[in-house]
């Protein structure tokens, strides 16, 4: 018998804080394990924001710094300036990313800040109780939008991906998901890419999960992945949106 | 028998993903009993049938699952 | 090195940069835009990161994460850049990362003015993001000052692990007077705790963080904080005393004010009248026992600043009751001449 698949040290010993079925534990792990396999645990500073994975730097098996809501990228800017050669990353959900921290999102990538964004989007504010979040769906009913997303009143859910691969400054853009384990893997491919272009000093460069949240959807676990590859991905399309790299 | 698979019992949220995702459906919940943490733990009910493929512990959220692959 | 005629904004900048400091993050906004430009034309040269962020918000949080990984770091801004930054400087205080924040003042409240004013001195030391911290605030009276207050800025924050403001009302961003810039190198402080990324080697991780669920855990935090603060208040105490030994009145005023009311001490010095300044350098921590012993000596105190009262209610606290405390001010940018000060306690003299 061999291992084939096991654990990997890129992340610390303390449980999820996340509930049963949350994909959240499966980006953390899939990051980790991109740590790992680039062997940059030793370099990473991992910036935590403010959400449900605002514990993330007790999972991480780096170095990190917990920033306030909407702040990572500021945070992750001022870490790589002073430390260069290391690799910072953030961690952030939709709530931290698109809405309270749009502006520091895009002046990130405007500036090309070689930083690696992991952008969390499952479409609801989960850690404060299932608040509308800017990529609330269509329709889609939470504590805050209880008849259901009004886009005449509260608009269209917004497409970060799009938006950002607009930012010149941007190296590398991509929206994957997590609904199944074709696309979890597929998921790992483009974190694995998203760190390696900041390895290679390509900079700014964000991965974009659609990820679940069966307690403020109201769905079990299985069904929130289902919600995920049918409703998510259908107003979300995935795929590449911006790969400085490839068109050089 | 191709491969097996191991659970860390205790840590187990018994959400079922890897219920899910098992293309030989060996992975069930343990009504029967209650892990450290309140929930139904998963465990490989029919042991033999895997074919160490890793769905189950590619779609777990709180790396449950260990996999080995039989040595041919 | 003799001295040389620089802008206060300018010096204040070499003064950080000859203190070390290795990254700036700032944000245009008058009348500290001087700082912003000598830093993105001088501080890479020394080797330093320069960044104008995209508000003053992002700046703080770049200070944070620089600071957080060890960076010897700060950042500048004016009174409604400085109000942007509580919940940063909150956040570095929670923390215990060593920063420098410089804060010049200008007439307020919302978008105010561009001219001097003294108007954030109740944010500055009571301190405008959440919970219960402490910000060591100093309070220049001119350029010179301005940058050996730079380096005391650096040191005290890295002494303590704490934010540490320097605030300097619009007069001094902007006036030339002639300085010498102490390059003397300051100590490297060992930062064992900084996030700088080599986990593995170092054989522990090194985690910033100000959030603690536990609520027994976040209260031994505020009580630690506290002890810090005590320390602070204990040592670091910075006042002058002016013509106090014989006076019977006191005038407690800080920054360039403090420069006119002791022309207005002379003039009344001339007529007979007999008054001293107890100039705080330090604004936390303040002077109270200072301020208290000069109570019993003398008729009345009256504090002169460039808003509508502020640090009078801290004299007030100090003073205890002892003897009257009154106020004279000016704000919007407006600046009181001397012969105001020697009517106000000319006013309070002739009600004896």
């Amino acid at each position: 018998m061999t291992v084939i698949f096991q654990k990997t040290k890129g992340l610390t010993d303390t449980p999820f804080t996340y509930c049963p079925g949350c994909t959240h534990g499966i980006i953390h792990r899939l990051v980790a394990e991109c740590l790992e396999e680039l062997d940059i645990l030793d370099r990473t500073v991992a910036i935590a924001s403010v959400g449900c994975s605002v514990m993330s730097y007790e999972f991480f098996n780096c170095d990190a710094i917990q920033a306030a809501h909407g702040r990572a990228p500021a945070v992750a800017t001022g870490v790589k300036r002073v430390l260069p050669n290391k690799i910072v990353f953030t961690y952030q959900g939709d709530g931290d990313l698109a809405s309270i921290g749009t502006g520091e999102i895009v002046q990130a990538a405007h500036r090309g800040e070689n930083i690696t964004v992991i952008f969390v989007n499952n479409a609801i504010y989960g850690m404060t109780g299932g608040q509308m979040a800017p990529t609330t769906l269509p329709g889609q009913i939470t504590t805050t939008s209880p008849y259901g997303r009004d886009v005449s009143k509260q608009g269209e859910p917004i497409r970060m991906s799009e938006l950002m691969a607009q930012i010149p400054g941007a190296a590398y853009i991509e929206r994957v998901m997590t609904a199944d384990p074709v696309s979890v893997r597929k998921a790992k491919r483009a974190i694995k890419k998203a760190f390696e272009i900041q390895k290679n000093g390509g900079g700014f460069s964000m991965i974009e999960i659609l990820s679940s949240c069966n307690i403020g959807w109201g769905l079990s676990p299985v069904d929130s992945l289902k919600y995920i590859k049918e409703d998510m991905a259908a107003y979300f399309p995935l795929g590449v949106f911006k790969d400085k790299g490839a068109a050089q | 028998m191709k491969g097996r698979v191991t659970f860390n019992t205790d840590r187990c949220k018994g959400c079922g993903l890897c219920v899910s995702v098992c293309p030989v459906k060996l992975i069930e919940l343990d009504k029967s009993v209650v892990n450290a943490i309140g929930y139904n733990p998963a465990y490989p009910a029919y042991p033999d049938k895997c074919i160490a493929c890793t769905n189950c512990a590619i779609m777990c959220p709180d790396t449950v699952i260990t996999v080995e692959r039989l040595d041919d | 090195m003799s001295k040389v005629l620089m802008k206060g904004n300018e010096a204040i900048a070499q003064a950080a940069i000859a203190a070390g400091c290795d990254a700036f993050f700032g944000y245009p906004i008058t009348p500290q835009n001087e700082i912003c430009e000598y830093m993105s034309k001088y501080l890479a040269k020394s080797g330093g990161a320069f960044v104008q962020a995209e508000s003053e918000i992002a700046a703080i949080n770049m200070v944070y994460g620089a600071a957080g990984a060890g960076a010897r770091t700060m950042t500048s801004s004016s009174s409604p850049g400085i109000a942007l930054k509580q919940e940063g400087i909150s956040y570095c205080a929670g923390a215990e990362l060593p920063c420098v924040i410089v804060a010049i003042s200008r007439g307020g409240p919302g978008l105010g003015g561009i001219l001097p004013a003294q108007g954030d001195y109740n944010q500055a030391t009571r301190g405008g993001g959440n919970g219960d911290y402490k910000v060591v605030v100093l309070a220049p009276n001119g350029v010179q000052e301005a940058t050996e207050m730079m380096r005391d800025a650096f040191l005290l924050s890295e002494k303590y692990r704490n934010p540490v403001m320097v605030m300097a009302d619009g007069v001094i961003g902007q006036m030339m007077e002639p300085v010498e810039i102490n390059t003397d190198p300051l100590p490297k402080f060992e930062k064992p705790w900084a996030a700088t990324g080599d986990s593995q080697s170092r054989g522990t991780r090194n985690v910033i963080n100000s959030l603690f669920l536990n609520p027994v855990d976040l209260e031994n935090h505020n009580i630690a904080l506290r002890k810090k603060y005590d320390l602070i208040e204990e040592n670091e105490v910075q006042v002058d005393l002016y013509m106090m030994d014989d006076a019977d009145v006191a005038l407690v005023a800080y920054g360039t004010p403090s420069r006119i009311v002791k022309s207005a001490i002379e003039e009344m010095r001339a007529e007979g009248i007999k008054v001293g300044l107890i100039r705080p350098k330090t604004l936390y921590p303040f002077p109270f026992k200072q301020i208290n012993a000069a109570a019993d000596k003398v008729k009345f105190m009256l504090t002169a600043e460039l808003s509508m009262g502020q640090m009078v209610h801290d004299v007030r606290l100090a003073v205890n009751g002892k003897v009257p405390v009154y106020f004279y001010g000016r704000a919007g940018g407006m600046i009181f001449e001397p012969k105001e000060i020697s009517d106000a306690v000319k006013s309070h003299l002739g009600g004896e």
